[in-house]
This record gives structure tokens, sequence and C-alpha cells, in this order.
């Protein structure tokens, strides 16, 4: 790997145990993210989009587990590291920002001191250093007032002014890279504007990385140069943002990008995908998207669909995307 | 919609289907200590003096952010919450507080959450039979093929009749909720955030199925969302509420097009675009939090956010009003927007915009809705024009 890049996810394999069989939840999942850089993670529920994430951070739930691959963060291989050795790289090297701040913050525990314990715990700092780098932090993510609200409990907070304080926590070890999990979905757009920008302004003045899971196609554009759109658990399509979700290169994006209400303008009638999203305990053979697929051929049935790079730095798992580029160009051409 | 006329007065007003008047809702919340101490309220006003109007046939969009009471006048508008002060009127009669089955029946409503609005312990069928048998919607013996005809309306099979909720997927247990709403044949169907609760792909099926509902069955509806790209695709005319008041309410291609008010335009300039990061560095549309609803600031309520507040606003409490000179301005006669005027029921002009001439139709709280246009203040992006179909 390059000394440019940050984190390296190679063949990432997350297997679920359930009652109905094992889930495949992460299949197969291959992504680097430059230094400085920031990759948006789009999908649907149950894409495995938050599977990798958490296998990244290594807080996959009891039943999960890696299976097979590596995630090289800085050159070292967590999935080989121990837990005790994994707890030690959250902080300084990778932080995490999730969408429920009431529930990852501690309700009982003054913000001040949450943003704060990350310093004394990770970096050694006494209550004192710790206490007036949070009330910087504070400032710097923009809480009015950081003084008094350095004793302020996490419900006396909206829910705009928890995200703050979740990405003041992120921020206090000075990570290389801040994994987001839905950091504004709960929010209002309004809200949601405020800390996208925010969150844009601090990656950019401390060159942390960024891998932002989202569902929303137009919060990908604003955080991210870069998108991996997943389905079924495997990586469908990658590329530079705008590229993939003006210009789709496989049916699945295409059928997200045709199902959402655009604000910018307005069609006859969505288009929406058909039938329902794979189980993954028994994935459909061949390309996972197949049986909703509207250009399905025979071998789509059958072959395996890797991630194959296209022209332009982009890459996408569709064996015919040049149907999908036919269509794009359709929609076009319609007034 | 209306070709523009010239005498205006010549004009009856096409009566509403439904319509608030005033329409206050509070809930008992605050705290004692908190009154005393922090000169807080202990009444938390969630809808304060509403007035809107819906007419027969359109689709109605109710947007805000969260706290702004929109959820509580929908839920006043269907008598699931009794109002502290105004009037609902419905076809032309007045509703009571407790309203008679009848009443109930024709205005009925689909909620977010198809996961908690739904029975888990009661078939789908179950759920109908019960409903046609309460409100006597069908006779009897025609209660079977009644409940199947209603799932083919929303896309489901009269084999998902003896279906329990938890065997459906969220979007299909949407559509067992619309079918729900729709078994007592209402005229009116409010929807609160339909496809908030469900994945991008599946909410396309369920706007499709409103909006094909609304066109087959010639429904009345009000959206609430706070997706302003759902509204554009379904909706004909939006409100925009702010802490428990509308604050401008007009056409949509209106309000996309030239938004008035000064919190309308921050709300549309946050929506994030596919063609735009928020790398650039620019400030957010609207900075800060709304205030509390127990602390309503004086004058205008936008004020504490507005980038173009001025002394006047902390002073003066804006009416929802017409660009001056038109009717339902503030100060013509009859004025929809000011609470004190109100003119007996039924009588001309007290009904408001149907039949009026262009920009009547568009009314704004703000002190300088009409007078600040098309400087884009403060939003920081300007908007896109876009072709107004009306005029042509």
């Amino acid at each position: 790997m390059s000394a440019e890049t940050i984190l390296e996810v190679r063949d990432l394999h997350v297997r679920i145990a359930s009652r109905r069989g094992i889930v495949r939840a992460v299949d197969g999942v291959s992504f680097d993210v430059p230094r400085g850089g920031a990759l948006g993670l789009v999908g649907e529920s149950g894409s495995g989009k938050s599977m990798t994430l958490r296998a990244i951070l290594g807080v996959l739930p009891a039943e999960a587990q890696v299976t097979s691959g590596e995630i090289r963060l800085d050159g070292v291989d967590l999935v080989q590291l121990r837990g005790s050795d994994v707890n030690r790289l959250r902080g300084p090297k990778m932080a995490m920002i999730f969408q429920e701040p009431m529930s990852a913050l501690n309700p009982v525990m003054r913000v001040g001191w949450q943003i704060a314990e990350g310093l004394q715990v990770h970096l050694g700092f006494s209550r004192g250093r710790a206490s007036e780098r949070a009330l910087e932090l504070m400032r710097r993510v923009g809480i009015p007032d950081p003084a008094r609200r350095f004793r302020a409990y996490p419900h006396e907070f909206s829910g705009g002014m928890r995200q703050r304080v979740m990405i003041a926590i992120a921020l206090s070890c000075e990570p290389e890279i801040i994994l987001c999990d839905e950091p504004t979905t709960a929010l209002d757009v309004t809200i949601q504007d405020q800390i996208l920008r925010l969150l844009t302004r601090l990656c950019q003045e401390s060159g942390v990385s960024l891998v932002f899971v989202t569902h929303d196609l137009p919060v990908v554009a604003q955080v991210c140069r870069d998108v991996a759109v997943m389905y079924g658990g495997q990586i469908v399509e990658q590329g530079e943002v705008r590229e993939v979700l003006l210009d789709p290169r496989h049916p699945y994006t295409l059928g997200l990008v045709r199902s959402a209400p655009d604000f910018e303008y307005v069609r006859e009638s969505l288009v929406p995908i058909p039938g329902s999203p794979p189980s993954l305990v028994s994935p459909p053979s061949g390309c996972r998207f197949h049986p909703r697929c509207a250009f399905v051929e025979d071998d789509c049935r059958t072959s395996e669909t890797p991630l194959r790079p296209l022209p332009g730095g982009r890459s996408t798992a569709c064996l015919h995307y040049e149907r999908t580029l036919e269509a794009v160009e359709a929609d076009r051409a319609r007034p | 919609m209306t070709a523009p006329l010239n005498d205006t007065t010549a004009v009856v007003p096409a009566e509403p289907l439904l319509s608030a008047r005033d329409v206050s809702v509070s809930f008992p919340v605050g705290s004692r200590v908190n009154a005393r101490f922090r000169g807080e309220e202990r009444l938390l006003r969630a809808v304060d003096g509403v007035d809107l109007e819906m007419r027969r046939g359109e689709a109605l969009a109710l947007v805000g952010e969260s706290g702004s009471g929109k959820s509580t006048l929908a839920q006043a508008l269907v008598g699931l919450l009794r109002t502290d002060r105004g009037e609902i009127r419905f076809d032309g009669k007045v509703l009571p507080a407790s309203r008679s089955r009848a009443d109930r029946r024709r205005i009925q409503m689909v909620f977010q959450d198809p996961y908690s609005s739904l029975n888990p312990r009661m078939t789908v069928g179950g759920m109908l039979r019960e409903l046609l048998r309460v409100h006597h919607v069908v006779p009897a013996n025609r209660v079977a093929t009644f409940s199947a005809e209603l799932l083919a309306l929303v896309g489901l099979s009269a084999a998902d009749l003896s279906a329990y909720p938890r065997q459906f997927s969220g979007g299909q247990r949407q559509r067992v909720a619309i079918a729900r709403a729709l078994a007592l044949r209402p005229d009116v169907l409010v929807a609160d955030e339909p496809v908030s609760a469900l994945d991008v792909s599946v909410q396309a099926t369920i706007l499709n199925l409103l909006s094909n509902l609304r066109n087959d069955l010639g429904l009345t509806l009000l959206l609430i969302s706070h997706n302003l790209a759902v509204v554009r695709h379904l909706c004909d005319r939006v409100a925009v509420m702010y802490l428990g008041r509308i604050v401008e309410v007009a056409p949509t291609e209106q309000i996309f097009s030239t938004p008035r008010h000064p919190y309308t335009r921050g709300l549309l300039a946050a929506i994030p675009r596919m063609t735009e990061g928020a790398a650039d560095g620019s400030a957010p549309a609207i900075a800060g939090d709304p205030p509390s609803p127990l602390r309503i600031p004086t004058g205008c309520r936008f004020r504490t956010r507005c980038p173009i507040a001025q002394p006047r606003c902390e002073q003066e409490d804006p009416v929802l009003a017409a660009a001056p000179g038109l009717p339902g301005s503030a100060d013509s006669p009859g004025s929809l927007g000011s609470p004190g005027s109100h003119d007996s029921p039924g009588s001309p002009g007290s009904v408001g915009s149907f039949g009026f001439p262009d920009g009547a139709e568009h009314l704004a709280a703000c002190h300088f809705a009409f007078s600040v246009v098309g400087d884009g203040a403060g939003t920081g992006r300007s908007e896109k024009p876009s072709a107004n179909e009306h005029n042509a």
C-alpha cells in the first residue's frame, strides 16, 4: 500500500449467526481511503454498510464475526489485533460518530468531562489540561457559551448540539480517520446543513480522513469526494461521487437515483426498484441484483460479478453496464 | 389553476372542504420551578393560532422542523387532539370537540411508523373487518369482498387478508395502513411522514400509490413531511410552519421559485443537492437551533435566527398576509391572515383565496416578505428560478 492510503480494506467478510442460518452481511468488500480523503458508503438497510463500519472499528455485535479479509489502518491489520490493542487505537487513530448521539453519550456525566475523558485515558492529560482542551474543542465545534455548557448533561442539549459534542469527542485525540454512521439522519434539514458544513470544515482544517455511511445520496455529495454503493453485502459501484450519482454505471445505482424524488426537477412519476432486497442467508447466484434488474441477461444469473475497473478511475460490478449507460442517456434526452 | 380575473369582487370563493380558524393546541408540560425562576411558560403552545384551508381534491403539504407543530396540527384536524381555541370546519359545518362517528370517518390518518401503528395481534383482514363493522361501511355480507378490493387498491393481494403485520415488509405495512385509512371511504387523508421510515427504493412505491389514489378516488390529501423533494413531487400547495405558526403558504411552484419568508428561504437552501458540496466554506443556511416552544420570542418568532431581522421584528408579530394591494393582504378588509378580523362564517370574502388573482394565494408572515424579493437575503445560495406554469 502507498503512504498516501490511511485505510485499506481487502476482501472483508463478516458473517452473523442467526436462527435462520449464517447471514453473509459483508461479502468481499474492498476499498481504500486516501489520507485526508472522504469516502461515502451508501446503500439501503441491510446492504452491509454499517457492518463494514463496525468491523473497522472493532465493535461488531456478539453474533457477528470477521471471517476473512484485512483491515489495514496506517499499515496495521486490525483483524489480527487483540481486542485490547484495538482499544488503544480507538481515539488516537480512529474515532466514530453515531446516528443517535443521545444513546452514544453518557446521560449521567457532564458533557465537558465526556469530551475530556479520551484525552485523560488515551493521551494521559491531567484533569486541568484535559478540561482546558475540552473547552477549546467545544468552541471549535460551535457550542455557544462553552464555559457554562461544560457542566451541562446531554439531556439539556438539542439534537444538533449533542451531535456537536460527538464531533468534539471524535476530534479530541486528533485521530487519523473518523467513521460516521448516518450522523445527520436524526436531525432536521437545517441542523443537518450546519453539521455537514462543520464536519467538512473541521476535516479540511485538521486533515483527518472520513468514512461516511448514509442512505441519503445528496448528503454523500455534500461531504465526500468518492462514494461506494453497496448492495447485498457487496460494493456494486465505486467512483467520484458526482460522476456516480449523476452518471451511474450500475443498474442498482440508477434505480436508487430514479426512485428518490429529486429536489431540482420534478418527474411525472418515480420509478421504484421492483422486488425487495436479497436474503443474505441464501443470496441469489451470480449478480445479487439480477432478480430485480431490468437489464438482466443469462450470464448475470450464473457468473460471479466482482468489481472491475472502468476508464476514468471508476469501477462497476455490472457485466452489462452499457445498458445502464444507454438508460441514463435516454433519461437525459427526455425533456 | 385559476385564470386571472379582473373583477375579484364578483368571484364567490369556493367553500373549502376543511378549514382551521385560529386553532391553538397546547400541552401542560412546563415545570413550576422553571416557570418561577426562568420565566418559562407552563403551557407548551404547540400550535398557536393557525388558519388553514384545504380545498376539495387538493394536496396540501405541511412542512417545518421538528417541534414546529405540524403533527400536532394534523392530529387536531383529524380529531385526535382537542383544540384549546379556534374552530375546525368540515364541509361547511363546525366540528364539535367530540366528534360523531360519522364525522371521524371522513378524515382519516396514516402514521409515520407502520411498525407501531398496526396491531401486531390482528390479521389485516381482522383489522378491516372490525372497522367496516363498527362504521357500517358495507353490509355484512359484502365485508369480505370489500376488504379484498381495498387491498387490491393499495397493491396487495386478497391472500394477504389472513396475514399478520409482522409478515410484511415496511413498504407493505404502509400499504396496509393506507388500506385501513381508506376502508372508511374518507374525503380527507392525512399522511404524517408516510415514507420517512422506509428505504429509498420503497419510498417511491408509496409516493406513487398516494399520487394514484388521489387521482382515482378524488381524495383530499394533507401530507406532513420534512422532505421538500417529496412535497414538491406530490403537492399542489405548501404551508410552512415554524414554532406553532404558519409562516408562509403558497402554491408549490411559487414556494420553490420565489420563497417570501426568510425561514422558507433558509429551509430550501439547507437541502443537500447532488450537484453541490458543503466544502465551499460558506455559512449554514440557518444558524442556531429553534427556540423552545416554552420560550417563544416576542414579536416575530423567527427573529432570533433571521438573517434580516430588524428592531421592528422584536415588537410586532407579523400576520400571515398576501402582498400589499392584493386581496388577503394585511390592509384589505376580511383578511385571511389577521386573527382579529374573522368575518362570520360563510360570508363572502372570509373563506379566502380560491379564485383570487395570481399572487393573492401567496401569503407570508414577515414584515419584509414582499419588500426584499429577489435578493436572496442571507440564504447564501440563490434559488434557481423555475418556469411558473401557472402563468402560462
